[in-house]
């Protein structure tokens, strides 16, 4: 602590405190940000009167202020005196818990949770406890939504009059007046539940789940089919057909489509929490209905689920469920009116064919991959090719080749460059799968037809392109397949295609290896350094310097340094810039 | 003669007008939207000129019994300005065309406010502490002494002040709107709402504003097919599925959010078949509805149109429950009302707290008041003359005939340029608030 005359080493914290106040909200975030450095100057005693009292007020500032601010509290029990004393900062993060910005109200209750932990049992009862039934019983909503992230911090650790009492004030908000606190109650019956005991789970739960299920807002019926989930992993097997499914199943035929689209969106969790035997019974059917629902949203977000949901049914009877069951809706859907739909089922679908085993992927599976391969959207069939390996696991490329190649040779040609550029992505997974024979017959031309794309993106993912074909493929099918190609446009009129050359050079030269690097790709870049565009010049440059640690030194100081040296004394500014640094890099100087 | 509302007779008296008393009317200080928040304690005004006036009631005192809770300004703020759009070369008016109250949710106060092109969500909250204390100047900011020898730190203190009110910009909804917003609405599940322009309807979420999702969309592929516009949108007061939009052609659609996630289809939709008799070549463009609210209850809903307010049973599609008619008089004037665009007004309308009255106003400062049990309606003036505290309002009558009786106004001597559009009604009392140009003028019952 300062002496009696003064010592500057608290004028930095003087300025941190006067900025709390500043008009400018970066110094009060600031200041507020490095809230432990004042707490600490300050000392455990004046924390706690001075500064909390201070904070607990200062609710009205900006919200990334108060964002901040309510972080920093839940990092601050050392600093107001340990644990002893941590119900201190119950008062400022209550304040916090009120404001109407949900992002802060959601961080104040983050931190509170985690202070909670630090309360010992007596001072839980005494202080958290209290404040969490001030905020349940709040006068505005916003303080009630905060309660119903607090229940579950508190209950395992208190006594069981103030488990009841928790219990009863839970129950009162799931029936609040207000919809926003209906939704948060119901956004926490799952993790309430968890912490209840599996007596209370049965009474009370469950009868708030129905009711939340059945409320009148669809926006938070929704929100109870995420609470199910949670429910019916505590619950017994034999418990979940009397107390869950009826609410269940009433929720997979709710009037609203975005509760729908809620089952549909969870059917895997919900599947997984419910058990092999009622999947069989009632999901299936219901799953069946999700994938020919009305509303479009609900079948997309179904058909996401078709891989998992087939994945997850119990072993002996996956098979003919999925055949007589999901396979007739997948059908349908791969000829929905809707391209979201067909779009998400293009990316799983081809998941089903391991599933299936190969008789079955070439009798029924085939012909959909190849309808969505012919499909009018270009998302959709990209997302089939993008996902070919698992086909090809199961029945070997050659047979999808053959229906796949004009599919493959349309996208390549799309007018749209993000959609040729999604396609180039893939070529180098195609050429693996596919193998060399079939690539040089039916893929090179169109690998080449992209180097003189007359979208940049597109020459540039071209170029990197054939380096993954060259490390898939080796340097002897480069030799006598790509480099002469590559090499020819060194000629070519425009100035934009030699360019091309060049980064192929850059691109190609690791992989193709010293001798193809020097032998045949040397020459050509050394010639082009007479280029007469500056931008070419400069490039040969650049090549140089990336090709130079490929080359062996005669080659480099025979070669290589003449020719960066004339260009070095290039008339124009970048050559000369980037000969001289080619020639510092190379240590040719 | 009694006036309508609550139930038990009694008659409007004056209580209150706000706004300047110079016929010189300044284009910017004209009232376009007037509007009470759910308790009624906040009254909120905008104006041509981007502005938002709140008035609050005051408590009742028991000193003076008979000041019952007047309104007085809360808070005044410049909500839009004026801007220009350089894509499309379009001037946007500052113009505030609707107000609407969140439901209160904390302390602070949360209302929507719109022009034609973006939403804004605004907090009014009160101030009344102010932190006092600085470590290296004095309150008025003159440094002290040498500020690196200091003893000791201060930690500011909160000390009480004179009540402040501030209004800050939440949030900004902007970008979402092609053509004009005609209408806001907030949704009862308290985190949506939605907003309607000519051809589309978007629903947003209160809490995000770089997305909406449009839920209607008219707009024809060939702008030339336009036959008919969106007029108004509200959001059912309870049921929070369902909305209705009015268009231009005299019907209103009801659309369930529930049955899909675009709603160009409709569920029901309510129409009233014309009259053959009747038809004219004004027909079409009196017929186009002006305003839609829902009931407090959400049984009904009432529309306005040129001439009439009808009362629509959301249960029944092929005719409205009841029918009023507000200046029936004018049905001979509309080729002049016509020709200087009076035709095209926009009339707003409101219920009373218990759904038993409606207002709707009219020409000459008059505005309509009916009852719908007793069926007996009332034509009031917001005027100068009147103003005197608790001074009892005159029915006021309109001939059409030849002979004028006393007291009554010629249809001839009506003043179009004085127009009552936007009214609103205390949601739980007999309270309104009427705007008349630049003036806002509330009255209260007076009890028999």
């Amino acid at each position: 602590m300062a002496g009696a005359d003064g010592d500057d080493s608290l004028y930095p914290i003087a300025v941190l405190i006067d900025e709390l106040r500043n008009e400018d909200v970066q110094l009060r975030l600031n200041s507020i940000k490095k809230l432990s450095t004042i707490a600490l100057a300050l000392g455990v005693e004046r924390t706690r009167t001075e500064l909390l009292p201070f904070l607990t007020d200062t609710i009205y500032d900006e919200d990334e202020v108060l964002l901040a601010l309510a972080e920093q509290l839940g990092n601050f029990t050392m600093l107001v005196g340990g644990p002893e004393y941590v119900h201190c900062l119950l008062p400022p993060l209550e304040s916090l818990a009120t404001v109407e910005e949900t992002v802060v109200r959601d961080k104040a209750v983050e931190s509170l949770r985690k202070i909670s932990q630090e309360h010992s049992p007596v001072d839980l009862e005494v202080h958290f406890e209290p404040l969490v039934k001030r905020l349940a019983s709040g006068d505005w909503f916003t303080s009630r939504t905060s309660a119903c992230g607090l229940f579950s911090v508190c209950y395992p650790r208190v006594s069981s009059t103030v488990k009841a009492e928790i219990r009863q004030h839970f129950r009162t908000l799931c029936s609040d007046d207000t919809p926003m606190v209906r939704r948060a109650a119901a956004s926490k019956l799952g993790e309430f539940a968890k912490v209840l005991e599996l007596d209370y789970v049965k009474s009370d739960i469950i009868s708030l789940f129905t009711a939340l299920a059945s409320d009148e807002q669809d926006s938070v019926r929704l929100l109870a089919v995420e609470a199910c989930v949670s429910i019916a992993t505590l619950l017994p097997q034999e418990d979940l057909e009397t107390l869950v499914m009826p609410t269940l199943r009433q929720a997979a035929e709710d009037k609203s489509w975005r509760v729908r689209y809620m089952v549909a969106d969870k059917f895997s969790e919900l599947q997984k929490a419910v058990g092999p035997e009622i999947t069989k019974n009632d999901l299936v059917p219901a799953f069946q209905n999700l994938l020919k629902d009305c509303e479009a949203e609900v079948r997309a977000a179904a058909a996401n689920k078709v891989k998992e949901f087939c994945e997850n049914l119990p072993e002996d009877s996956r098979e003919n469920v999925i055949m007589s069951h999901i396979l007739p809706c997948v059908k349908e859907l791969v000829s929905d009116t809707n391209q979201h739909v067909k779009s998400a089922l293009a990316s799983v679908i081809m998941g089903l064919s391991t599933i299936l085993g190969k008789d079955n992927t070439v009798e029924h599976l085939l012909p959909l991959f190849l309808a969505q391969l012919k499909d009018e959207c270009p998302e959709v069939r990209l997302n089939i090719i993008s996902n070919l390996d698992c086909v090809n696991e199961v029945i070997g490329i050659r047979q999808l080749s053959q229906s796949l190649l004009p599919a493959i040779v349309e996208l390549a040609e799309d007018a749209k460059w993000r959609v040729r550029l999604a396609i180039i992505e893939y070529m180098p997974l195609l050429a693996g799968q596919l193998g060399v024979e079939f690539f040089d017959e039916k893929l090179n031309t169109l690998c080449m037809a992209w180097l003189v794309d007359h979208v940049y993106a597109i020459r540039e993912a071209a170029t990197c392109n054939l380096m993954k074909l060259v490390e898939k493929f080796g340097a002897d099918w480069a030799q006598n397949t790509i480099v002469p190609k590559v090499l020819g446009m060194a000629n070519d009129p425009n100035y934009l295609h030699r360019m091309t050359t060049l980064f192929c050079v850059n691109s190609l030269s690791e992989a193709c290896g010293q001798e193809i690097t020097t032998k045949q790709m040397l020459p050509v870049v050394l010639k082009m350094s007479s280029d007469p565009v500056a931008n070419v010049r400069f490039n040969v440059a650049k090549s140089l310097q990336k090709i130079g640690p490929v080359l062996d030194s005669s080659a480099l100081q025979g070669e290589v340094k003449p020719i960066l040296e004339k260009l070095a004394s290039d008339q124009d500014m970048d050559v000369k810039y980037f000969a001289q640094e080619a020639i510092s890099v190379l240590a040719l100087a | 003669m009694a006036g309508v509302g609550g139930g038990n007779d009694f008659q409007w008296c004056f209580s209150q007008v706000k706004g300047a008393i110079d016929e010189d009317v300044a284009e910017a200080d004209i009232i376009s939207t007037v509007e009470f928040n759910y308790s009624g304690d906040l009254l909120a005004t905008g104006d041509k000129g981007g502005r938002v006036v709140i008035f609050q009631r005051e408590q009742e005192s028991k000193n003076r019994p008979h000041s019952r809770g007047e309104y007085n300004v809360y808070s005044t703020f410049q909500s839009h300005e004026p801007e220009f759009d350089y894509l499309k070369s379009l001037e946007i008016e500052e113009k505030i065309n609707k107000i609407r109250w969140l439901p209160q949710q904390n302390a602070a106060h949360f209302l929507l406010s719109t022009n034609d092109k973006t939403i804004k969500l605004w907090k009014i909250s009160e101030r009344d502490k102010r932190a006092e204390g600085y470590n290296l100047k004095d309150e008025e900011g003159r440094l002290r002494g040498d500020p690196f020898r200091i003893t000791s730190l201060r930690v500011p203190v909160l000390m009480p002040m004179d009540l402040m009110v501030e209004a800050s910009p939440r949030r900004i909804f902007a970008n979402a709107h092609t053509y004009h917003i005609n209408s806001i609405s907030v949704n009862s599940d308290h985190e949506t709402y939605l907003s309607a322009d000519d051809l589309r309807i978007n629903l947003w979420h209160l809490e995000i504003t770089d997305r909406s999702f449009n839920i209607v969309d008219i707009k024809p592929a060939n702008m030339e097919e336009l036959t008919e516009v969106i007029t108004a949108a509200e959001c059912h007061p309870h049921q929070c599925n369902v909305f209705v939009y009015s268009s231009s052609k005299g019907t209103i659609r009801l659309c369930d959010m529930r049955a899909a996630a675009l709603c160009d289809r409709h569920t029901k939709f309510f129409e009233e078949p014309e009259d053959p008799s009747s038809r004219s070549f004004f027909s079409e463009i009196i017929s186009s509805i002006s305003d839609v609210k829902f009931s407090h209850s959400g049984r009904y809903m009432m529309t306005r149109d040129y001439l009439s307010v009808k009362v629509w049973d959301l249960n029944m599609e092929n005719r409205p429950v009841e029918t009023y008619q507000v200046h029936e008089y004018l049905r001979s004037k509309l080729c002049s009302l016509y020709e200087n665009d009076c035709i095209f007004d926009k009339f707003e309308c409101c219920w009373n707290g218990s759904d038993s009255a409606i207002m709707t106003g009219s020409y000459n400062n008059f505005f309509r008041m009916f009852d719908r049990s007793t069926r007996r309606d009332v034509t009031l003036e917001a005027s100068r003359e009147s103003s005197k505290p608790r001074a009892l309002l005159k029915p006021r009558k309109v001939c059409t005939g030849g002979k004028r009786k006393k007291d009554e106004i010629s249809v001839d001597s009506l003043d179009f340029n004085k127009k009552i559009l936007h009214t609103a009604w205390h949601p739980k009392e007999n309270v309104i608030a009427v705007a008349a140009t630049n003036n806002l003028y509330i009255f209260q019952d007076k009890i028999n």
